[in-house]
């Protein structure tokens, strides 16, 4: 009987390994160097993700990246979620939340007024979402030198190379470019870059924001931290998705196991 | 042999349940759990979602209200009235007689007070949702200087109490309170 | 549905019911089912596919009730699941991975079938209406992941509605008419969201004829003869409910690393972009289980003998029991085509790896140049329709097979079955 358990998990492992082969070789990327592995706080199977990088990551964004990029599937009320950058116990409605509602305040939101019915902006609200940036792509690719400025809420499961090839490309990528290499007007050289031309200009400079908790903002830590807020922001429920995954294991495994001893004593006195 | 029979034997010699019975019921146990664990998102997910959550508060600054004018709001669905009272509309409310209520409450006991603890008669926050089949009632219309509803032809006066007409309850005044003299949240 | 019924109504409600609707008879009678008794694990995969689809069915009524089908707000509210309704981030991957799962299990059903020879008489019809579920599986997936509108979605849907574009004649007007206008837009996705709504309950019925077959015919076994006597049967229920039981619990395990753990490792990443009609990804890749009919498609370098051949490939499936000319059902006894069969699974993995890479790139470095995904997937294309035509019906008459035992029990007990 063992021996037909070992020859199920033994199959099962077989068909998951060449699952895993098909799925990995789909998404071999194409150009561009291949980024290095970082340690992330937030992979594996009990990862999370670091609160305080996730905050100063946000700073990161709003005062370096905010004026192009939008985080189109993001509302401010998510910032204050539970396992969200700013999350505070003290407010369980993230609406309530003060920091949230200072941010949301500092954004100019369109809408309408109830009265007139005219166009008006007002200060956001933590129901509110991130606004629009620009009112259309055509109008983003206009005053961006014809490169669209991609929404990063989804950045990192978007890409193929995730928070390691976004971190490469922001803290390593841009050098000069190699002897001969003819950088196109109005790009630059990116080693990371598909093909090496990235339209966004060197985003982050040492120093370019002024963290609050004393961190040093240098080039390498600004993209660490900004990158770690855009995984919550492409990924916001992994951190109760894997801890569900936990329980469920732990009840899939005493399941299964109470499953193979009924079956076992059905059959019992049935050789087969 | 007869497998029917041996799944039967639910005791053994001594008339003790058997280690068989106890994997089967240790089984069935787990699974009905297993089941519960896994029926309960699968119901949950009909709640409000968090977005829908989100919205579900909202703030409202009383100082854009001028004194004789009414702001409507869109709160989880449905119109707030936010109305500055004039001077006489508070008098009004104040001085009718209780008897005279098919739904009796004091203007008092519509308000809500401020943080000072004191009541800000001029500002009355209600629903403006007729409480008979849910129009929506005009303002500074009826019979009693308050609010009609031109459905049914429901009378509210400058308290939005019901008066005159079929609706059977005043109109409703959500839950709010003053985050500061001007400020109110409501939900 | 075979042999007496075995219910006797105990109690007076029992009796009541079962002269006016004789429906737990019914259900006593299908769970006594008479099965053989050497049935291994693979075939649990019955069992495994009932839970695929009824996960499915479940997770995408619900995934149905938060979900738009407007090109403009469709990927957004995908993403509100998985951000803001509640449980929304554990059930939209249930659906996405579950059609994944789906895949695998009908994969490893298929193939059990054609190793123990389940299609072979008198088992013609369950294999064909098996095969129609697995074409309406498809048509299900294909129109599932559209519904996303990501980049892959769109692309995706735009590589296979153009399909039709290569039938001669009528091939413009009826891409047209299946696409509700001149490219994949607001009429596709409204349409494709209908049908994928409908097909699930299309495949209900297919499977219900199927389990109808089944019961009728018996299920076959490892050793591939019919039961002789009572001895070589046990009632399907507790006997094969607790062993199936056994193997969803299994089953669900790896269900549950992927949707937990690895919700995006058998999805694209190019997905997690908005559709874009201007802008074509570098790599237009169907999902896994597309890839060996996408590799047949790419083998030919004409597009409309492509087309033809990709369906070929499966229509040929149809008819499979007709090619098989051998009187022995189980591969146990056909030492020859046995290893014929194995080479042909390993050519669907080929096919499979030739799919997810770019035609012109070197797979295996030999000769000069090396031999490229192009040139392996002609190879491996070439060898699945050669195990139809004319391995099987050649081995068929040729081969000889090795001794059957004479019966399921004598089988069981000198243990070879």
């Amino acid at each position: 009987m063992l021996k037909m358990f070992t020859k199920t998990i033994a199959i099962a492992s077989v068909v998951m390994f060449s699952l895993f082969i098909s799925a990995g070789l789909a998404s071999a990327a194409a150009a561009g160097a291949k980024p290095d592995k970082q340690k992330w706080g937030f992979k594996g199977p009990f990862g999370t993700y670091d609160r305080p990088a996730m905050q100063r990551g946000y700073q990161v964004y709003r005062e370096v990246c905010s004026s192009c990029h939008m985080l189109e599937q993001l509302s401010f009320h998510h910032l204050a979620d539970k396992g969200a950058p700013f999350y505070d116990a003290d407010f369980p409605n993230p609406n309530d939340n003060p920091v949230v509602k200072a941010f949301a305040k500092d954004w100019e939101i369109e809408d309408v007024d109830q009265d007139s019915g005219d166009p008006i902006t007002r200060p956001g609200v933590p129901a509110d979402g991130f606004p629009h940036i620009y009112p259309n792509a055509i109008a983003a690719a206009a005053v961006n030198g014809g490169a669209i400025p991609r929404d990063l809420s989804l950045i990192i499961p978007a890409r193929g190379g995730g928070a390691d090839y976004l971190y490469a490309l922001l803290a390593k990528g841009y050098v000069d470019a190699p002897d001969g290499f003819v950088v196109g007007d109005g790009t630059n050289y990116n080693t990371y870059f598909p093909g090496n031309q990235i339209a966004m200009a060197q985003p982050m400079f040492e120093g370019g924001v002024e963290y609050s908790d004393g961190t040093k903002a240098s080039v390498e830590q600004m993209s660490k931290d900004l990158v770690e807020f855009l995984a919550w922001a492409g990924d916001p429920k992994m951190e109760v998705r894997k801890k569900t995954g936990f329980g469920a294991f732990l009840f899939l495994f005493i399941f299964v196991l109470l499953l193979f001893m009924t079956y076992k004593e059905v059959w019992r006195n049935v050789k087969h | 042999m007869s497998e029917t029979d041996q799944l039967d034997a639910h005791l053994d010699e001594n008339g003790e349940p058997t280690r068989r019975d106890f994997i089967y019921i240790a089984t069935a146990t787990v699974a009905a759990v297993g089941a519960a664990s896994v029926a309960w998102p699968l119901v949950a997910q009909m709640g409000a979602a968090n977005d829908t959550l989100a919205a579900g508060s909202i703030e409202i600054d009383l100082s854009k209200v001028e004194e004789g004018q009414q702001l409507k709001v869109l709160y989880r669905g449905k119109p707030v009235f936010v109305r500055y009272r004039t001077a006489k509309e508070i008098m009004e409310a104040d001085t009718v007689e209780m008897n005279d209520l098919p739904d009796p409450e004091t203007d008092d006991a519509r308000l809500v007070a401020n943080p000072q603890g004191a009541l800000n008669t001029q500002y009355l926050v209600m629903i403006g949702v007729c409480t008979h089949f849910g129009c929506i009632p005009v303002g500074e219309a009826g019979d009693f200087d308050g609010w009609y509803c031109p459905c049914h032809g429901s009378h509210y006066d400058t308290s939005g109490r019901i008066r005159k007409g079929p609706a059977p309850l005043n109109m409703v005044i959500p839950e709010y309170k003053y985050l500061s003299d001007t400020i109110i949240k409501v939900g | 549905m075979s042999g007496p019924s075995t219910y006797e109504p105990k109690y007076a409600a029992e009796r009541w019911l079962d002269k006016r609707l004789p429906i737990v008879r019914f259900g006593v009678d299908f769970m006594a089912f008479p099965s053989p008794r050497n049935l291994n694990y693979w075939y649990a995969f019955g069992g495994i596919l009932t839970l695929c689809l009824m996960s499915q069915i479940i997770t995408g009524i619900i995934l149905a009730m938060h979900y738009t089908p407007d090109v403009n707000l469709a990927f957004d509210s995908v993403q509100r699941i998985r951000r803001d309704v509640q449980f929304g981030w554990l059930i939209q991957p249930m659906h996405a991975v579950g059609a994944s799962m789906f895949f695998l299990a009908v994969y490893v059903h298929m193939f059990r079938g054609m190793y123990y020879g389940s299609y072979k008489n008198p088992r013609e019809l369950l294999w064909i209406i098996g095969c129609l579920i697995y074409l309406v599986m498809m048509a299900t997936g294909f129109l599932g992941y559209t519904l996303p509108w990501g980049q892959m979605s769109f692309w995706g849907a735009t590589v296979i509605t153009g399909f039709f574009g290569a039938i001669p004649v009528v091939g413009e007007s009826l891409q047209q008419w299946l696409l509700g206008g001149y490219s994949v837009g607001n009429p596709t996705l409204q349409r494709f969201f209908s049908l994928h709504y409908l097909l699930p309950f299309v495949i209900v019925a297919l499977v219900a004829l199927h389990v109808w077959a089944v019961h009728h015919v018996g299920q076959n076994n490892p050793i591939g003869i019919d039961p002789k006597t009572k001895e070589d049967t046990l009632p399907f229920h507790p006997f094969y409910t607790m062993k199936d039981a056994f193997a969803i619990g299994v089953f669900m395990m790896i269900f549950a690393l992927f949707v937990f753990y690895l919700p995006d490792a058998l999805g694209h990443a190019d997905n997690y972009q908005k559709a874009d009609p201007l802008k074509t990804p570098p790599e237009i890749v169907p999902e896994w289980y597309f890839l060996p009919f996408y590799a047949i498609l790419r083998a030919v370098p004409d597009k409309l003998l492509g087309v033809i051949l990709m369906f070929a490939a499966i229509a040929i499936l149809f008819i499979l029991p007709w090619l098989d000319t051998a009187k022995v059902r189980s591969m146990r006894f056909r030492p020859v085509t046995r290893w014929f069969f194995i080479i042909f699974i390993l050519a669907g993995f080929i096919l499979g790896w030739c799919g997810a890479r770019a035609p012109d790139d070197v797979a295996i470095p030999i000769g000069e140049g090396g031999l490229t995904f192009k040139w392996l997937s002609r190879i491996a294309t070439f060898y699945y329709f050669a195990y139809f035509i004319p391995i099987l019906p050649i081995m068929g008459w040729i081969e000889k097979t090795k001794p059957v035992p004479d019966s399921i029990t004598k089988a069981v007990l000198s243990g070879d079955a």
